[in-house]
């Protein structure tokens, strides 16, 4: 396969051959991040990685979630200390301890989270910090106002310096966000997964925003996992994968589903012996379902499937793409807008928690320890969180912790849950086994269907591995699984069929069978859609619509 | 009652109770109102207002130099808030139960010192008292003259903080970023801004201004001080902060409506109020608060970061 | 992790091995009231007295006689109602500063009820004023409960204003439609029937007692046994998980509020029908319902350490006056020792730190090991 990846400089190389060859073109490099390694409890997130920025040009950091890409930039943005490597601005060494002294080295970072005021005007948020006073020390919010339509209108960044930030839209606030930074003399501005909470209109115009940035001498790095924005946007492209670089080069010299490789990897972790399924009934099926994001965003815009008896469904997707809207709404956690959610044939779609359990569906949730497991409960409570108030356990208004705890311990043996015994609390546990008090309480309660949301997230490989045989299990005993995951080697691995999520709509359906990464990966990246997508994108005017589906269409062949 | 109602004196004595009985309002309520705007709960004031009303009374006492004590009064009420600052941001301990327990300690530290320094229960012989302040020119305006010429300082002074106050939260830097620290600290962090440093500051300062009004009350409207003299003042200036929308304007007001409240409360008699009972006068304060937190008169949003404790980043 | 030397019951009755961490949330505060009874020590010496002698006087006044037992005891009731009231608010993760106003109606309510009602048995009679005292302070505190829950209005706020309101409220009762006729602003005295019984002969002592403990029991009972108490403590360590488990939060935070304002109610009940035995007009504030919040505190929030906690500041306050008249040391000096103890309690954390730097090389191989074994 190393032949695929011609275009691509190994990182490892890169240093001796592929830069210098850079440095000759474009010049010298205004950031230089060398051997950078982080370490965190029990995960390196950055394994020396080596990335450089060069004046005028966009860079794209690509890699999926995890991959250590925001980890990379809260280093060079000053809020976490690198266990090693060095940073160079201008060619000189540096220190970057807090966010204040990267903004003296010109450092400026948009958050993927904005870090903005919500009752304050957007000329108020740009100036906090750095605010002009008069002669008196009276603050000048006049001189505060001139000086954010002077930038504004210097870098084509629209705002009302005077409106709050309650008041505008996303895409305003971010321009506020980039504003803020270039307020604060930013050269080079760090703008983390931009695009995740734009609407299509506003990433073409955050594109071009870009555009004329770097046209004026400024750097940008762009943190992504969209393939689709890296090949629109950027002039230079990093990969990264578990914490490692894995290629880095011009875009141009690239492609869509050569970066989808690099950036999935071509590893299988896990190979799992599986029938084939015996697909029953349909248990559950979505009919035009929408829902909004916290945000109040449309999060899932009309969402179609069915999940039938003895199969597992893997849902696969980029983070932020409506996946954990589609999981609270199926179990009653949030609300939909409209559409309907069959369970066994019943519209359960404004169902409160409690009701969906009773229907039969389980929920291994995504966030365990903030939603799936009460930590100061004991591992024996935890057990009983959704079903405490039924026989065997409620008697009456009592609760029976005779008869908790003796379940607790069948499940405890039943599914090898590391504990000294059941009444500690589930916070002293290892991660692994926290999710294995999770699963071993959605699995025992017999469900008709279990909807397992990341079900792995953290766990090291052998607990993947028996959360993996678990489920597969339960779809032989004729269980109806949803999988959703953001790995795409679980998806493949555990599923019968796979949907693609992106942008809250399915946009593909498959069989695992003939399901191949980098067919699934450039669906993740909206790269061709099967249903809706197309027409959505051909309606729409603007650059960026045009950009994006040339180069995307041209290199659309399958990977083998 | 036709009588009394068309005496003007009524009316002055309206507004001057009316003042008396904001003025130690309105300093303790911009003490809350500095201390949750950069995302400080404190329900404190009541106690500190009580300690610092008998310092102020004590150096008054010692000295024979009436602002002195208020120094003293400002200055304990200060140290007091110290300390909550340090149990509440540095130790980032629960807020309410950091001021419960400094108003436990007020009424136990005041009853205390007050037997062991005068071997009395129940109040202070009298001290000096700081002299009231003429207005010259408004004195010897009629009716006016009588109801603003001639005050105690403190109802000058809290008219003054107003001022000062509403000025530095919302026409200076400070002012900018002590909001900013109030609502998303985290933010504020993001480009520079000391949440630690802002946050004692505001902490220090509404114990400074809830010092001022337990001074009031020792040395201003009384020459002593009584046991539990505040009487729950603390609690009705945090009101008046809700009230206020967490503005020193709107604070003001507040008080005003308040001390109103009481005053009318206080005139019942003589205005021929029978028909309404004092005490739901008295209670008005309270009920209107929980109308405005419940938005039932224009909700009162608190700051949002107000009661967090704020964690640094690594 | 887990040190074997260290047992004691959980509260589902099986014998756990305490850990560190255990030990040391149960020995803050122990320590919080040695260094408040220490801190009193000083303040005695600064007065020029001798603490010993003060101490001294204290205990003989809390213990001395069977009648000042039983007056110890007598204190000692409506502080564990209270501390019960505040701590079960807590575990539902609701802060209750109204206790003191819920104390206040269930004792007007309870005496009005008592003294207005005749010809009613003892046995109908004295459980109904005090069950309507429960009754009125859980009314009370619902409103607060109900804004939480629905609007999201912070209930501290709420509570405290709620506490001003009775206050006030009660006065306009006592000086108007329940008042006796005469000078004293009072109500009417609660009849014989509706008295609780005197359970020691001699002294003042009543039955309110033993129905504080039957409150702990019950409490303890409600909480660590039921499947509302599971609720309630699901909702306040983790509201979004008692979600997901399919719990009504609103609803629960609603009943917290309810059952920890009958307890306040039921303190001021117990207070009018079996001490007072009247409704006295209130001047200020009598104190019961904020003792609460540093008797919950001391206590830890659990049922038996609020108890524990509740005999503690109740022997204090009964001892302190024997002090002050004996030893000629003012009583307020417990006022300042309680106030310790709750500021010690709240600023854990000083403690915290204090015990694990004393413990540094030991507490390093533990926290290396445990964050070995996580995954995340």
């Amino acid at each position: 396969m190393p032949g695929a990846v011609l275009h691509m400089q190994r990182c490892l190389a890169s240093v001796e051959r592929g830069f210098l060859t850079l440095k000759e073109s474009i010049g010298d490099p205004v950031v230089e991040m060398r051997d950078i390694t982080v370490k965190f409890p029990g995960v390196i997130a950055n394994d020396n990685v080596s990335v450089d920025v060069y004046s005028g040009e966009i860079l794209a950091l690509l890699g999926e979630n995890g991959a250590g890409k925001t980890t990379l930039m809260n280093v060079l943005y000053g809020l976490y200390r690198p266990d090693a490597g060095r940073i160079r601005i201008h060619g000189e060494q540096v220190q970057i301890n807090t966010p204040n002294d990267a903004i003296r080295l010109g450092i400026g970072m948009v958050h993927q989270h904005f870090m903005l005021i919500p009752p304050f005007t957007v000329a108020e948020n740009i100036v906090l910090g750095v605010e002009p006073v008069n002669a008196a020390g009276k603050l000048d919010m006049d001189k505060a106002i001139r000086d954010v339509e002077e930038l504004s209108n210097q870098y084509g960044l629209v705002v009302d310096p005077r409106a709050n930030i309650d008041d505008i839209s996303v895409g305003m606030q971010q321009r506020v966000e980039i504003l803020k930074a270039l307020y604060r003399g930013a050269e080079v501005l760090i703008l983390d997964e931009p695009t995740a909470v734009l609407t299509p209109q506003e990433v073409d115009e955050l594109a071009a925003i870009m555009r004329s940035l770097v046209h004026q001498g400024k750097s940008i790095i762009f943190i992504t996992h969209k393939l689709r924005e890296v090949i629109a946007i950027s002039d230079r492209v990093a990969v990264l994968r578990r914490g490692k670089c894995v290629g880095t080069g011009e875009t141009k010299n690239t492609t869509a589903e050569e970066l989808a490789q690099m950036m999935v990897g071509r590893e299988v972790v896990l190979s799992l012996e599986k029938e084939p399924a015996k697909p029953g009934d349909t248990v559950l099926r979505v009919e035009n379902l929408h829902a909004r994001s916290g945000r109040n965003l449309p999060a899932l815009r009309g969402v179609f499937f069915d999940v039938k008896a003895g199969e597992i469904v893997g849902i696969a997707g980029i983070e932020g793409n409506g996946q954990s809207e589609l999981v609270e709404t199926l179990t009653g956690l949030r609300k939909s807008t409209s559409g309907h959610i069959y369970v066994n044939g019943i519209d359960v779609a404004h169902n409160q928690p409690r009701a969906l359990i009773e229907q039969g569906v389980a929920h291994i949730p995504e966030d365990r320890q903030n939603r799936g497991l009460i930590l100061d409960f004991t591992v024996a409570e935890n057990f009983i969180l959704r079903n405490y108030y039924k026989s065997p356990f409620a008697r009456g208004i009592n609760l029976d912790y005779r008869k908790v705890q003796a379940h607790a311990r069948d499940l405890i043996s039943e599914f090898d849950v590391r504990t000294p015994h059941e009444n500690i609390p589930v916070r002293s546990l290892s991660g692994g086994n926290q999710q294995k008090v999770v699963v071993a309480r959605e699995l025992s309660s017999e469900p008709k269907l279990l909807i397992a949301s990341q079900p792995t997230r953290g766990l090291d490989v052998g607990a993947i591995e028996f959360v993996h045989k678990r489920l597969l299990a339960q779809r032989d005993q004729g269980k109806a699984i949803l999988l959703v995951s953001l790995e795409l080697d679980e998806i493949m691995s555990l599923s019968d069929r796979i949907l693609v999520i992106y942008e809250g709509q399915i946009v593909g359906e498959m069989a695992a069978s003939e399901a191949t990464e980098g067919e699934l990966g450039l669906l993740m990246a909206g790269g061709h859609g099967k249903r809706g997508l197309d027409t959505e994108r051909s309606e729409r005017s603007g650059q960026y619509g045009q950009q994006i589906q040339e180069p995307l269409r041209t290199h659309v062949k399958p990977i083998s | 009652m036709e009588t009394n109602l068309a005496d003007v004196t009524i009316y002055i004595a309206l507004v001057v109770s009316t003042l008396r009985m904001a003025t130690p309002l309105i300093l303790a309520g911009l003490g809350g109102v500095f201390s949750e705007r950069s995302g400080v709960v404190n329900i404190a004031l009541e106690g500190i207002m009580l300690i610092a009303a008998f310092m102020g009374m004590l150096i008054s006492h010692f000295t024979r130099a009436p602002w002195l004590g208020v120094l003293a009064a400002v200055a304990s009420g200060a140290a007091i808030a110290a300390l909550h600052a340090v149990v509440c941001i540095k130790y980032k301990s629960n807020q309410v139960v950091s001021g419960t327990a400094i108003n436990l300690f007020s009424v136990g530290f005041t009853g205390f010192m007050l037997r062991k320094v005068f071997e009395h229960a129940g109040q202070s012989p009298p001290v000096p008292k700081v002299a009231d302040w003429t207005i010259p020119l408004i004195e010897k305006i009629p009716v006016i003259g009588a109801m603003i010429g001639k005050h105690t300082p403190f109802v000058y002074l809290s008219l003054i903080a107003v001022i000062i106050s509403n000025f530095v939260l919302f026409k200076t830097k400070l002012g900018l970023r002590i909001r900013a620290v109030g609502e998303h600290p985290k933010a504020a962090e993001t480009v520079g801004v000391d949440v630690f440093a802002i946050r004692y500051l505001c902490v220090l300062l509404s114990g400074a201004l809830a010092g001022l009004a337990g001074a009031s009350l020792s040395l201003g409207f009384l020459s002593q001080f009584r046991e539990n003299m505040t009487g729950g003042r603390g609690f009705i200036a945090l009101a008046a902060m809700i009230f206020g929308k967490w503005t020193p304007y709107g604070t003001l007001r507040a008080c005003l409506l308040f001390g109103f409240a009481d005053a009318l409360q206080i005139l019942s008699q003589t205005l021929g109020l029978t028909f309404i009972p004092t005490d739901f006068l008295l209670m008005a304060p309270y009920i209107l608060t929980m109308a405005a937190l419940a938005g039932i008169i224009g909700r009162s949003v608190p700051p949002a970061a107000s009661g967090i404790p704020y964690e640094r980043q690594k | 992790m887990a040190n074997t030397d260290n047992k004691f019951k959980n509260p589902s009755g099986h014998t756990l091995s305490l850990s560190r961490e255990q030990a040391v949330e149960l020995f803050i505060p122990v320590v919080a009231v040695l260094i408040a009874l220490v801190l009193g020590a000083l303040l005695i010496l600064f007065i020029g007295k001798s603490p010993l002698t003060a101490y001294g006087a204290l205990l003989k006044g809390s213990f001395g006689s069977k009648r000042d037992i039983a007056e110890t005891l007598i204190n000692v009731t409506p502080l564990i109602f209270t501390g019960l009231s505040v701590a079960f608010s807590f575990k539902c993760g609701l802060f209750n500063i109204g206790a003191e106003g819920q104390f206040i109606m269930g004792q007007i309510v309870a005496a009005w009820i008592g003294f207005s009602l005749t010809g009613l048995p003892t046995v109908i009679h004295m459980p109904l004023a005090f069950l309507a005292g429960a009754l009125a302070g859980a009314l009370w505190a619902a409103l607060p409960g109900y804004l939480k829950a629905k609007l999201g209005v912070h209930e501290v706020i709420n509570t405290i204003m709620m506490n001003y309101i009775a206050l006030y409220f009660s006065h306009y009762l006592v000086m108007g439609a329940l008042k006796e006729p005469g000078p004293i602003p009072q109500t009417p005295p609660v009849v014989e029937a509706a008295r609780l019984w005197r359970i020691l002969p001699g002294t003042r002592l009543h039955f309110g007692l033993i129905l504080a403990l039957g409150a702990v029991w019950l409490v303890y009972y409600l909480l660590f046994k039921t499947t509302l108490g599971y609720e309630i403590r699901a909702v306040g360590i983790n509201p979004h998980a008692a979600r997901y488990g399919g719990i009504n939060v609103s609803r629960d935070i609603i009943i917290a509020m309810s059952i920890s304002g009958a307890l306040s109610g039921a303190a001021g009940a117990v207070q009018a029908l079996g001490v007072q035995f009247r409704f006295l007009d209130l001047f200020g504030f009598v104190g019961y319902g904020f003792d609460g919040i540093a008797v919950a505190l001391l206590g830890r929030n659990h049922p038996f350490g609020v108890l524990i906690a509740a005999t503690l500041f109740g022997t204090l306050a009964r001892g302190a006056i024997t002090m002050q008249s004996i030893a000629k040391i003012p009583k307020q000096i417990i006022g300042i020792i309680q106030a310790t103890i709750v500021i010690i309690v709240a600023a854990d954390e000083v403690l915290r730190r204090i015990l694990k730097s004393k413990s540094v090389a030991t507490q390093d191989v533990v926290e290396a090991g445990e964050v070995g074994s996580d995954g995340d």
